[in-house]
């Protein structure tokens, strides 16, 4: 079903006119140009394409854009402020948690809304929150020590 | 269906690498084209007489008819009037990191902040002529070019300013984007000696670069040079190109592999506003404003196909045995006899016997086939994730009839290949609808699509027949691989008496490339064939190993992982169990260590620990290094615990990430890497090798631990419990 609505991403507000069930990832893509959101299966099965809803991760490409007018919606290209990395972001670097890349976007969004829950994440508790998210060059232990170094950095700054 | 030609040169890859396509020759469009995009500086062509080297290297019979090669025109580097340094080649960057590595050599020999060092690759109007990036070639072959053309812009340089300052060459001193002269303390960017002329140099093989054991910033860990523009999603990968006007392509698939058309509907498609579908003979496809369109328009059309029956996984492996083909000429690469078997027979003690076999799996890159096609005014440029974009712009002027000169392949990093994208058929496609719209076209595969319509990794049938002495020693070898590939299919181990097979077979699905190619499948049949070995003799298996290995370096990484692990220190603990697997292929040397553990109730197999030893010679980024060794066996134990690919009837049954299960967080156990660095010898690459002892080393451990051995791959070993 077509129809008119307003989607707040990010900081802004884009008035667009869609059918209702297009996804999500597909309206950020192509209609609002922020392509740092993947697609990797459609079925929500490898992350690549998570973005925050209401601070929650959610897969993009099974998001209906009907479902998410008038919600807050947050994406990889939000975490970057006045030229200063999300601590994540940092730990990323830093750990070199990459290969190919193609999957850090939804892997630092579902790290970020661990570490907004949850200031001291385990082992156990990372790898549990972050199951859902693929990452093909196996790059996951380098992942773990990214998100607990952030967790550490980020305690440190609220200290 | 023409979409998918399966081409006979997917039936054996190693073939395949080593043919590759075209003779090489310089790019007319790059020579060209570099005088046009930069200004004033320094240029320095490297050409190669010996452009060949990658081929002979390989094997034989590719040597062309004539004895001389043309010096052929391989890298070059432009220093640039800012002091930027810009080195062209035709290498892609598919994750292994050769972007932060080739830097780095660039930077060791023309000392200059790593920043400043930008890398063109992969475009085929800006970079020289490459067959591609594949067989871990890159570090052997390219890193030397690049190390050799910076080090004679550096002696440019050198020259430039001794001549401005008129002193000795030998008193000055390149550092830090700076030429300087201490005594008279004179300094000057790289950019401004060249006081906007342009100065052009042409070198060949016999430069002076230094040697490993002096390396500055080679042989170091630096952080990967794109990181930003990856943790931050600015990176643009093909899926993201945009171009004015560009419209969304889908293409109609049919329901079975080698199918043919009965009946076609478009008529709800076409009615689709926006929508125009575009059909040349069984060719099906449509372009629309968006891809939600263009998905539900194809889904709109109405199609019916007829295809043969065709083999199951169920029945793959006596297919295999029974379907031989051909080997053209190519199958005695991989076939070597010594000695005697019957001969040897008669002396040996115990003989054994075993059959291992390998399902098909796919490489499942997370960013799936990709292209942007673009015509104007008669040229074609093609934006798309390939390991080969000279072999795609091959492809690309062949389907489409015009001159190699007038398509550019252009490759952003991709979001991975593993040797998977060495094809253009995402390319093709996009190309095929912008041409019949007369507007540029995205079109990105699906997971489906990825899963179904590239090529697999081969599947494989090993038999091995065997015989040792009663003191350890192994007497008779006789190794028979159906399908699955020549690479590593020569046993490493001292065997008098050898018979060692290559079949290829006539492949139910379409194969090709896979990271390390074959040398998986040996190392995995012959290693647990020798921890069967050692068990018969009741040795230790890796005492056993030693035994019967002359090779240093391969012993050196199997005693380093042994050491890292605690191998003799073991003690024999029930429900805990390891195992040792070792390989060697294109030049690096792998060891691997695994850990298992036996829940005693529920007798799940659990990986607890795995020690990888690794020797590549010497080493350039022993932290880009250890992040290849990492994902390599992360990706191996896919293939070795859960991945295969189902089939029936011409239908993949389970294309999805759902039903392909692929490792995850919770499946990796800690990985401990020692790196053993060589800089007494030339590096090889490191993307592919690590990958091989993976499977057999959690084989034999959980053969350790419970007794059961298995002997085909994906194991699977807690199918069926709870
Ligand atoms: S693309 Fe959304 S979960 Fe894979
Ligand atoms: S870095 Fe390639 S998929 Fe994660």
């Amino acid at each position: 079903m077509q129809k008119r609505m307003t989607l707040h991403v990010n900081d802004g507000q884009y008035r667009i006119e869609s059918d209702t069930a297009r996804s999500l990832l597909n309206v950020l893509r192509n209609e609002l140009s922020l392509t740092g959101s993947k697609y990797g299966c459609g079925e929500g099965q490898c992350g690549a394409c998570t973005v925050l809803i209401d601070g929650r991760p959610r897969r993009s490409c099974i998001t209906p854009v009907g479902a998410v007018a008038e919600k807050r919606i947050k994406t990889i290209e939000s975490m970057e402020k006045n030229g200063q990395l999300h601590p994540l972001q940092e730990a990323f670097v830093e750990r070199e948690a990459m290969q190919c890349g193609y999957c850090t976007a939804g892997m630092i969004m579902s790290g970020v809304a661990l570490l907004e829950k949850n200031q001291n994440p385990s082992e156990n508790e990372i790898v549990r929150s972050m199951n859902g998210n693929i990452c093909r060059c196996g790059t996951y232990p380098r992942i773990v020590d990214a998100i607990r170094q952030a967790a550490e950095m980020m305690r440190g700054d609220a200290k | 269906m023409s979409q998918t030609p399966i081409s006979d040169i997917y039936l054996e890859p190693e073939r395949y690498e080593l043919h590759s396509d075209g003779s090489p020759h310089c790019s007319k469009m790059a020579r060209r084209q570099f005088f046009k995009v930069l200004g004033g500086g320094i240029v320095v062509l490297f050409t190669t007489t010996s452009a060949l080297a990658q081929r002979r290297q390989g094997g034989r019979g590719n040597r062309r008819a004539g004895g001389e090669t043309p010096a052929e025109l391989s890298a070059w580097l432009h220093v640039g009037e800012e002091g930027t340094v810009t080195v062209y080649t035709g290498k892609a960057e598919v994750g292994q990191n050769i972007r932060t590595s080739l830097t780095q050599v660039v930077a060791e020999e023309l000392p200059t902040p790593l920043d400043s060092i930008r890398l063109v690759m992969g475009d085929t109007d800006l970079t020289p002529y490459d067959r591609g990036t594949f067989g871990s070639r890159t570090t052997p072959t390219m890193a030397p070019q690049l190390r050799k053309a910076a080090a004679a812009a550096r002696q440019l340089l050198i020259t430039l300013a001794a001549e401005q300052w008129n002193v000795e060459g030998d008193s000055i001193v390149v550092a830090d984007g700076k030429v300087s002269h201490r005594k008279t303390d004179q300094s000057l960017d790289f950019g401004q000696l060249t006081k906007g002329q342009k100065l052009m140099k042409t070198i060949g093989e016999d430069v002076l670069t230094t040697p490993a054991e002096r390396w500055q910033i080679a042989g170091r860990s630096v952080p990967k040079v794109d990181a930003r523009e990856m943790v931050t999603g600015r990176h643009h990968y093909s899926s993201d190109i945009q171009r004015d006007g560009m419209l969304h392509g889908k293409v109609l698939r049919p329901s079975a592999f080698s199918s043919s058309l009965i009946s076609l509907n478009i008529q709800k498609a076409e009615t689709m506003k926006g929508v125009t579908v575009v059909r040349e003979d069984d060719f099906i496809g449509l372009v629309a404003p968006n891809e939600h369109l263009a998905d539900r328009a194809i889904e709109a059309i109405e199609a019916q196909w007829n295809h043969p029956s065709q083999p199951s996984h169920e029945e793959l492996f006596d297919y295999l045995k029974q379907h031989p083909v051909e080997t053209r000429g190519w199958g005695g690469r991989s076939n070597h006899r010594q000695g005697s078997v019957e001969e040897g027979l008669k002396a040996a003690d115990i003989m054994l016997e075993g059959s291992y076999t390998l399902a098909y799996i796919a490489h499942a890159p997370l960013e799936p086939r990709a292209a942007v096609a673009e015509w104007e005014a008669g040229k074609l440029t093609v934006w798309t994730g390939t390991q080969r974009p000279f072999g795609v712009r091959g492809q690309l002027a062949e389907a489409f009839g015009i001159s190699e000169e007038r398509v550019r392949v252009i490759m952003p990093d991709t979001g991975s290949g593993y040797g998977g994208k060495h094809t253009g058929e995402a390319a093709v496609e996009a190309t095929r609808l912008a041409k019949a719209v007369g507007k540029p076209v995205k079109l990105v595969w699906t997971r489906e699509e990825e899963f179904t319509w590239a090529y697999f990794r081969p599947a494989g049938l090993i038999e091995i027949q065997s015989s040792v002495k009663a003191d350890g020693r192994l007497a008779t070898w006789e190794y028979h691989n159906y399908n699955s590939g020549g690479s590593a299919i020569r046993t490493p181990y001292q065997v008098p008496h050898q018979k060692v097979q290559f079949h290829p077979a006539d492949s139910p699905l379409r194969q090709g490339s896979y990271r390390a190619l074959a040398s998986t499948a040996n190392v995995f049949a012959r290693e647990t064939h020798m921890d069967e070995l050692a068990n018969a003799l009741k040795m230790d298996p890796l005492e056993f190993r030693l035994k019967n290995l002359k090779d240093a370096r391969l012993k050196a990484v199997l005693e380093a992982a042994a050491e890292r692990l605690g191998w003799e220190k073991r003690k024999s603990e029930s429900h805990r169990g390891i195992g040792i697997a070792g390989g060697v292929e294109k030049g690096g040397y792998m060891a691997t260590c695994a850990e298992v553990q036996v829940d005693p109730k529920s007798s799940e197999v659990k990986i607890t620990r795995l020690v990888a030893a690794f020797e590549c010679g010497a080493i350039i980024n022993p932290d880009g290094l250890m992040n290849q060794i990492e994902g390599s066996i992360i990706m191996g134990m896919g293939g070795a615990l859960s991945e295969a690919i189902e089939f029936e009837n011409g239908v993949i049954k389970n294309p999805r990430f759902s039903d392909y299960r692929v490792p995850r967080f919770s499946h990796i156990p800690p990985i401990e890497t020692v790196l053993l660095n060589r800089r007494d010898l030339p590096s090889a690459g490191g993307g592919e090798t690590p990958i091989v002892a993976i499977a057999p080393s959690i084989g034999n451990a959980i053969f350790d631990a419970t007794g059961v051995r298995h002997r085909s791959l994906p194991m699977r070993p807690n199918e069926g419990k709870t």
